[in-house]
């Protein structure tokens, strides 16, 4: 699970918003437009973005509405991989996993900021963020080749744990029904710290005199959190949402290495990510496999509206 | 010495006759032919515009860099360029990958190509996409016929497709029984003739020596050792895009019941022969072991696996079931080598292909598996049987080679992960395999009809 860096949009908006108040600052478009420089500073991403994400998402939605020769198919693609005898198995596998997986993100990660942000000492707190953050600096491929050795029995550094939940064996820890919170674990372990430390970062956003207020009217710390801090951390979770969504809805490395490191256990077909894969490589429809993608970007697009409504993540007060 | 006279005739001839496609290639690029990009070349294929000394593009896996090693130290004017990858290994599929990636693309293809599995044929002799079919047609004069006929028997059937040879094996992975004579000698036991002898021995086993093996059943390839070599209908390919499927046979089911009996008396467990798990319990406890010939070197005579010291491992043929009188057998993998179609020094390609299969320089010499052509297989027993390693002569592999059972076919999916996917988490979970049966069955079905087969 790649984490996005961290968008300073939500702060940019909210010093802004001070600014204007004050009254000093200027309207930011036409700043913007008297400075030419910004649309250089801006052109390589747009540039690699049109070149690597707008194009070949244009292609695979020609792709996913053409057949094999180029004819146009209209939804034929998709009534075909949604007829797929793995297609529904493998959405159910994606939804568990996610609703798993965003669950321990929203309640893990606000709850481990909370309390770093809460630790006064201060090479604790720096300590508890640095170790947090370590994880995630291990490539996604790499920290699931890590978990392999993690979750065999024979080899694992919490053998004693395992078998004491009666695994004495790794296809007795890769049981179908054991893979949505295995893979959960997994992406919470290494894209949580990112996170813990983005929303440590929001919660020194919040004002100190809204805190000191809060104290002065006898709000102890466990108040403070819930009426305080967590009202004011909203935005932060549903980016959260948003950007995990989006991540997780695409698994993909986690059970195809874990599929082969299992010879086939784990079916190299466990999630849509996946199945498109076959399509496009196994069974060489790329059509097929377009269709799917589309599919994903749809439903990944509508979840992340919910998100990001609910969440009042473009709201401006 | 007849290999070599045979090697050196063969390849005059491919290249007169590479010489004359050549000129049958430009004729056709001038018009002189007439034919549209569908017709068939010289050799049962439309071919590119030959260059003679062009470089030739090989892809091998990391155990057969030795063989482009072989053939460069052999044949110093030849021009290759080698590219290490994965071999296709645990499923990875990335032959068929990136060939799908350069159909789309136009160019890039391989020359040769080494590929692990034995389903490559299925697809690459196919037209894909309406793009010509990948793996150039060795039968029809590229490769000479002599050379082919030298292989085992049976043994090019995974190159096979209607009738046309798409890829030169590399080795072979026929299904023996290997066992440990001091252990079997010790214990005052005999080798077993039948499986039902195999699987008395094996209730015998659990209640006089707990704790002893006489096989394992965790790994994908079990259908392979087992299912196979009782000629279980779970896997006939009987055309190229058609399958038929029937697990629920006698045939099936002995095997199934012998795999369910053993695994309840813990003398055929389900653990994979390669994971910590197995020799943490089972080193020094392997009785005897069906499985691929490759098992003597990976398993038995390695210093990270089973670590047998030598004059111990014997090995018998495979077994019947009773009132057959001939044994079938299986097969785990063994590698093949393609030549593209697409391939501008045909000639330069298959002397390669031929070479690594056949020229003593790799097959005897160097090559760690049982070589597919018989000549060299002789050889390398030969070989084998000076190293003193092994406790009995060799011949039963040998006569066990060409015992592969051929209605067991070659489709572009992989019955060992349809395997592994639905049958080992359940035969983990402690269900019966013969209460699986109907499960696996479905399961080959629907993944044949993906891959569009018609299943019968």
């Amino acid at each position: 699970m790649t984490l996005a860096p961290p968008s300073d949009q939500l702060t940019v908006d909210a010093s802004r918003r001070r600014r204007s108040r004050r009254g000093s600052g200027r309207p930011a478009g036409s700043a913007f437009a008297r400075s030419p420089i910004g649309y250089l500073f801006v052109s390589p991403y747009a540039l690699l973005t049109i070149a690597f994400g707008i194009i070949p998402s244009l292609y695979a939605v020609v792709l996913a509405f053409t057949n094999a020769d180029g004819g146009f198919a209209g939804f034929d693609n998709f009534t075909k991989v949604v007829g797929d005898f793995r297609f529904w198995p493998a959405v159910l596998h994606v939804t568990t996993y996610l609703l798993i997986w965003l669950l321990a993100l929203v309640v893990f990660v606000v709850g481990l900021a909370l309390v770093v942000h809460a630790v006064s000492v201060r090479w604790v707190s720096a300590t508890l963020r640095f170790v947090y953050y370590l994880p995630g600096a291990l490539a996604g491929a790499s920290s699931v080749l890590l978990w392999l050795f993690v979750l065999d029995p024979t080899a694992s550094p919490v053998s004693g744990l395992l078998s004491a939940l009666g695994f004495d064996s790794f296809v007795q820890v890769i049981q179908p029904g054991h893979l949505p919170v295995i893979f959960a674990i997994i992406a919470f372990w290494t894209g949580a710290g990112g996170w813990i430390i983005i929303m440590y970062g929001a919660l020194n956003n919040i004002s100190t005199e809204v805190i000191e207020a809060a104290r002065i009217d006898g709000a102890n710390a466990v108040q403070i959190a819930l009426r305080i801090q967590l009202p004011m951390l909203r935005k932060w979770v549903a980016y959260m949402g948003v950007m995990s969504l989006a991540a997780g809805t695409q698994l993909f490395v986690e059970p195809q290495l874990l599929s082969q490191a299992s010879n086939a256990v784990v079916p190299n077909d466990y999630s849509l990510n996946q199945l498109a894969y076959q399509y496009a490589f196994q069974q060489n429809d790329f059509n097929g496999a377009a269709a799917i993608s589309l599919i994903l970007l749809v439903v990944a697009l509508l979840l992340s509206w919910v998100f990001v409504t609910r969440g009042g993540l473009f709201e401006k007060e | 010495m007849v290999g070599i006279h045979t090697l050196v005739r063969s390849r005059r001839k491919a290249s007169t006759v590479a010489v004359m496609c050549a000129a049958t290639a430009l004729l056709t690029l001038a018009g002189c032919g007439g034919q549209g990009s569908s017709a068939n070349g010289p050799h049962g294929f439309p071919e590119a515009k030959q260059e003679a000394s062009s470089t030739i593009t090989v892809w091998v896996d990391a155990d057969r860099q030795a063989a482009a090693k072989a053939f460069q130290a052999a044949n110093p004017d030849t021009k290759i360029k080698v590219v290490t990858y994965d071999g296709s290994a645990n499923g990875s599929n990335s032959f068929r990958t990136k060939v799908q990636l350069f159909d789309r693309a136009g160019s890039g293809w391989p020359d040769v190509v080494f590929s692990s599995q034995n389903n490559d044929a299925a697809w690459a002799s196919q037209k894909s996409g309406g793009k010509q079919a990948f793996a150039a047609v060795l039968d029809k004069g590229l490769v000479p016929k002599d050379t082919l006929s030298n292989f085992t028997g049976g043994s090019l059937n995974p190159c096979t497709v209607d009738g046309r040879v798409y890829c030169l094996r590399n080795d072979l992975a026929q299904a023996v029984l290997w066992y440990d004579k001091s252990l079997l000698e010790q214990f005052g036991y005999a080798v077993p003739t039948t499986w039902e002898e195999y699987q008395a021995l094996g209730e015998k086993v659990a209640k006089e020596h707990p704790g002893y093996i006489i096989g394992t059943a965790g790994d994908a390839w079990t259908p392979e050792v087992f299912m196979w070599a009782s000629k279980c209908q779970a896997n006939d390919v009987t055309g190229p895009k058609s399958l038929s499927v029937k697990t629920d046979s006698t045939e099936c089911k002995r095997a199934a019941s012998m795999l369910d009996a053993l695994r309840n008396n813990g003398t055929v467990p389900v653990v994979s022969v390669f994971t910590p798990e197995f020799l943490k319990k089972y080193s020094g406890k392997v009785l005897m072991m069906p499985g691929p010939a490759w098992y003597a070197g990976a398993i038995f005579n390695n210093p990270q696996s089973l670590n047998v010291p030598a004059g111990r491992l014997g090995v018998a043929a495979p077994l019947p079931w009773k009132g057959e009188d001939e044994a079938a057998t299986g097969n785990v993998g063994g590698g093949t080598w393609f030549v593209s179609s697409h391939s501008k020094n045909l000639k330069a390609a298959e002397k390669f292909v031929q070479f690594v299969t056949t020229a003593d320089d790799y097959q005897v010499d160097v090559a760690p598996g049982y070589p597919a052509y018989a000549p060299a297989a002789q050889k390398w027993i030969a070989k084998q049987e000076a190293s003193k390693y092994y406790a009995t002569p060799l011949q039963p592999v040998v006569s066990a080679a060409s015992r592969v059972w051929d209605g067991w076919g070659y489709p572009t999916f992989s019955q060992e992960a349809i395997w592994a996917k639905t049958m080992t988490p359940g035969i983990t979970g402690g269900k019966s395999i013969v209460d699986l049966l109907p499960t696996w069955q479905k399961a080959i079905e629907n993944q044949a009809k993906v891959n569009g087969y018609v299943v019968k």
